[in-house]
């Protein structure tokens, strides 16, 4: 088996490494990148824990190969807070919302949020649509209401 | 889990695509969006020695309308088909059949391509390119053929692509005038595996009987199918409430769908008689 040099824009910084063409694009950013606040559920697609954006747009981190992330642009939930530590005004929402009890489904949940919020006025949309959105993520603490609160905050807040 | 070891190419055309399929293929697979394939490597339910990934070939991904025809190439992405707006108005079924492919997050990914050759007999876009008439554009290091829905969908997740041919191009003709679509499914949850759908045109005459109707089925047998009996017997007839359910028994009459933990064989019949009878009456509401 050949053995491959990535090179992946990473929230911003280079990452390099050489790796096998199987090696997940979420073991990269976990084990090469050291980049643990992406999470790995199911490892199938259906969970939605792994979600990063690739060129801006969400993806199953756990579909997609290192290698295919080759001189592509990766952010991952450590993208969002400010470097002085101050939460994405998501993060605080879920925060504020109690929209998390472990934390594992999170990261999916924002990185899917934070590319529909740029796109979209949420707080144009019904509760069946924010709803729709959220359907590929699974969450097994809180459940879903105090997500969507939180995103509703968030979209308020983002707007004013 | 981890996918197990292989091979890599990533050719960046289509004709060293073509040659490497013409030397590897029959142990290779091609890798397009990955949502279906990753899983079964993940799984390693599948093990190729080689995977073609051909995300490379930017020459096919295209949605292009010409004299009255879509071809969209191969690696166009759900979610551009998704956006089409162009789409939208004159296919309007490709867009509402995309809608229910999987979530947004797969839709960035996955391809239409990798839809159809995966060949899920439940997947949406096999059994709205069914009802559409659509051909497929084969293409192999030396030549090419274009087959119909019927002649490439052999089995369950199997098709009649050679170890060497690509697909690379879906082409549909754009429906004509007085013409209504819909696509409904019903799955356990939102985005999750259809138990039974429908996607369906009617198009109506002058006097508002039908004309034409064309209706495709998923998860109701090992491929996509067309209730050929039910759409002979439309023809003529005024779709209202009554029609369109003696239109949705004959479909359902017609087909056996394998029966799983999520659903008998029965269950999925009556849900298939169901759809069929919903979608004619939106359809039409739309003509």
């Amino acid at each position: 088996m050949t053995l491959r040099r990535v090179s992946v824009e990473l929230n911003g910084r280079l990452v390099e490494a050489t790796v096998e063409p199987r090696l997940l694009l979420s073991d990269f950013i976990r084990h090469d990148a050291g980049l643990t606040g992406t999470h790995v559920g199911c490892e199938h697609g259906v969970c939605g824990a792994c979600t990063v954006q690739l060129d801006g747009a969400p993806v199953r981190s756990c579909l997609l190969f290192a290698v295919q992330a080759n001189g592509r642009s990766i952010r991952t939930v450590e993208s969002l807070a400010a470097a002085n530590g101050d939460l994405h005004p998501l993060q605080q929402a879920f925060h504020e919302s109690h929209a998390l009890q472990c934390g594992f489904c999170t990261p999916g949940f924002l990185m899917t949020l934070e590319a529909v919020f740029r796109e979209t006025d949420v707080t144009a949309l019904a509760d069946r649509e924010i709803r729709e959105l959220l359907a590929g993520h699974l969450c097994r603490c809180t459940g879903y209401q105090n997500i969507v609160r939180a995103v509703r905050l968030a979209g308020e807040r983002m707007r004013a | 889990m981890k996918p197990p070891p292989f091979e890599y190419d990533d050719p960046r055309r289509l004709d060293e695509a073509l040659a490497l399929l013409a030397e590897h293929g029959a142990e290779a697979k091609v890798l397009a969006g990955g949502q279906s394939l990753v899983p079964l490597l993940n799984f390693r339910l599948a093990r190729p020695r080689r995977l073609i990934d051909v995300n490379g070939l930017g020459e096919l991904d295209y949605l292009r309308f010409e004299n009255g025809t879509l071809r969209i190439g191969a690696l166009t992405r759900q979610a551009a088909l998704e956006r089409s707006s162009e789409t939208a108005q004159r296919v309007p079924l490709l867009t509402r059949a995309v809608r229910f492919v999987g979530h947004p997050q797969i839709r960035n990914r996955g391809t239409v391509g990798g839809s159809v050759a995966h060949a899920d007999p439940a997947a949406e876009l096999p059994a709205a390119l069914s009802a559409l008439d659509a051909r497929y554009r084969l293409r192999t290091r030396s030549g090419e053929r274009v087959v119909a829905s019927e002649e490439l969908f052999l089995a369950a997740r199997t098709t009649a692509l050679a170890p060497d041919e690509l697909l690379v191009e879906v082409e549909v003709d754009v429906p004509g005038p007085a013409t209504g679509s819909a696509f409904v499914e019903f799955s356990r949850r939102y985005g999750g595996a259809a138990l039974a759908g429908a996607a369906v045109l009617v198009t109506l005459d002058g006097s508002g009987a039908c004309e034409r109707a064309r209706i495709g089925l998923l998860a109701a047998g090992p491929t996509p199918v067309r209730a050929r009996e039910a759409e002979v017997w439309l023809r003529g007839a005024t779709i209202d409430a009554a029609t369109a359910a003696e239109a949705g028994a004959r479909a359902a009459a017609g087909v056996t769908p394998p029966g799983d933990i999520h659903g008998s064989s029965d269950y999925r019949r009556a849900l298939v008689e169901t759809m069929v009878t919903r979608a004619l009456l939106e359809a039409v509401a739309r003509a």
